[in-house]
């Protein structure tokens, strides 16, 4: 077994090259966990924790996106300036492990590990992200739609390193709540992310922990803008906000299993996207 | 074989399977068992240590790839053989019982106190929420960390 600890992208792609099969690892919090349980045979290891390039992250002005390098840790995101800049994503952050967790974790672990709870996931499908992979002689971009395929499945190719994800920065409110067993330090029984984009007049949801993968609620958004205008500002009535969280939990497939029971998981889907929708319809109105 | 700087100690790693842990390498090739291990799914912070700045938990830290990094144990808080402020805190505020959450806690606690010295109730519940202890129900840890800043703080006001 060996192990490249590269400093740079480009000797990270020529590890990838001269050790195929090699298993990238960023922060380690997925990929040491199958290593002390004996879950996973490793063979080679090339190591991203020194490639600076992964974890910086810019504003690009033209698109008003923000270009977030895949290694940038969750501990920087729950910070300012980006909490400010994606919201949501900040709240997810938040919500991700102990503070331990969230120094070393990223969101190129988060897609790389791919599991249906990843708590950046829903983020990043209710913003319609874009995911930079690169490889040795070329590079590609990835709707986050296309990306994630099923549990633990992705599209990245054995000789690709995620590079990137680029988010737009939004007018109008973003949250992102979860349920699991207790308030910190858990794995999420079911999440959900709600993004209002108040120039583009949509209302984006993504659930998490609720099918094999990340589910984006197309009908029930569709719905929505066929009984409102989203425009800012939002008039959402109670019943409205209730209709929609019930349509939404429609559109995941749940299961039964050791973090929680399907039945359970619709009904806590359909409660978490109706109170973060009568949010975005507080939003701005009252202090929050 | 692959050199880690641990305290300030530059060591060599030698004969070891390149993907054991950094906890594990601590504490059965480099002789440093301050750290504990618990869970080793980063759910019980008890194998906290800084590396390059930052508290992780050091179960979750492929050794081999910590080359580099500048790494404290909570052997390294105290060069003297002495109890740290803190450390003295704990003893003081009766926030240690069994004792094997304390090494991990005690790492937290300086990383905390060392980039905010004057935190509030809930930053400190915030940056000991991964440091899980089953005996003491927190309240007297709370206290020794209450403890360790507001003398911090008279220290620096004299």
């Amino acid at each position: 077994m060996t192990v490249v600890n590269a400093t740079s992208l480009q000797q990270a792609l020529e590890a990838l090259r001269d050790h195929p099969g090699a298993r990238l690892v960023q922060g380690g919090t997925d990929l040491m966990v199958e290593v002390n349980f004996n879950r996973t045979t490793l063979h080679d290891v090339v190591a991203l924790r020194r490639v600076n390039e992964l974890k910086r992250w810019h504003i690009v002005e033209d698109s008003q996106t923000i270009h977030l390098g895949a290694g940038v840790p969750y501990a920087e995101m729950e910070r300012s300036p980006l909490c400010h800049h994606l919201p949501a994503l900040a709240q997810a952050a938040r919500t991700v492990g102990s503070p331990q967790i969230r120094a070393a974790g990223s969101l190129g672990g988060n897609l790389g590990t791919c599991s249906p709870a990843g708590d950046g996931l829903p983020v990043l499908s209710a913003l319609d992200a874009t995911v930079h992979l690169q490889s040795l002689d070329a590079s590609r971009d990835l709707s986050i739609h296309e990306f994630m395929l099923g549990v633990k499945k992705n599209a990245r190719q054995p000789n690709e390193v995620i590079v990137a994800v680029t988010l737009p920065i939004l007018d109008g409110f973003q949250g992102y709540a979860k349920v699991g067993t207790r308030n910190a330090m858990v794995i999420s029984a079911a999440s959900a992310c709600v993004v209002h984009d108040a120039i583009g007049g949509t209302v984006r949801v993504a659930l998490g922990a609720v099918a094999p993968t990340v589910v984006r609620t197309r009908e029930a958004e569709a719905w929505l803008a066929s009984q409102t205008n989203l425009t800012a500002p939002l008039t959402v009535s109670p019943e409205l906000a209730r209709e929609f969280g019930r349509r939404a939990a429609a559109e995941c497939s749940p299961i039964d299993d050791h973090r929680s029971t399907a039945a359970y998981r619709r009904h806590a889907i359909a409660v978490l996207v109706e109170r973060l929708l009568l949010r975005a319809n507080d939003h701005g109105k009252s202090p929050q | 074989m692959y050199r880690l700087t641990v305290n300030g100690i530059d060591h060599e790693v030698k004969d070891a399977w390149a993907g054991e842990s950094l906890l594990y390498v601590l504490r059965e090739r480099l002789g440093l068992p301050g750290t504990k291990g618990a869970c080793e799914q980063g759910e019980c912070g008890s194998c906290t240590v800084v590396m390059d700045g930052e508290a992780v938990c050091s179960c979750l830290v492929m050794a081999a790839t910590a080359v580099d990094a500048d790494i404290t144990t909570v052997e390294g808080l105290s060069l003297d053989g002495e109890p740290t402020d803190v450390q003295q805190s704990f003893v003081e505020a009766g926030g240690v019982q069994c004792g094997f959450c304390t090494p991990g806690l005690i790492v937290a606690v300086h990383h905390l106190l060392d980039r905010n010295p004057n935190p509030d109730e809930l930053a400190i519940k915030e940056a000991i929420s991964g440091n899980i202890c089953r005996c003491t129900g927190y309240g007297r840890i709370f206290a020794a960390v209450e403890l360790a800043r507001d003398q911090r703080r008279a220290m620096q006001a004299k």
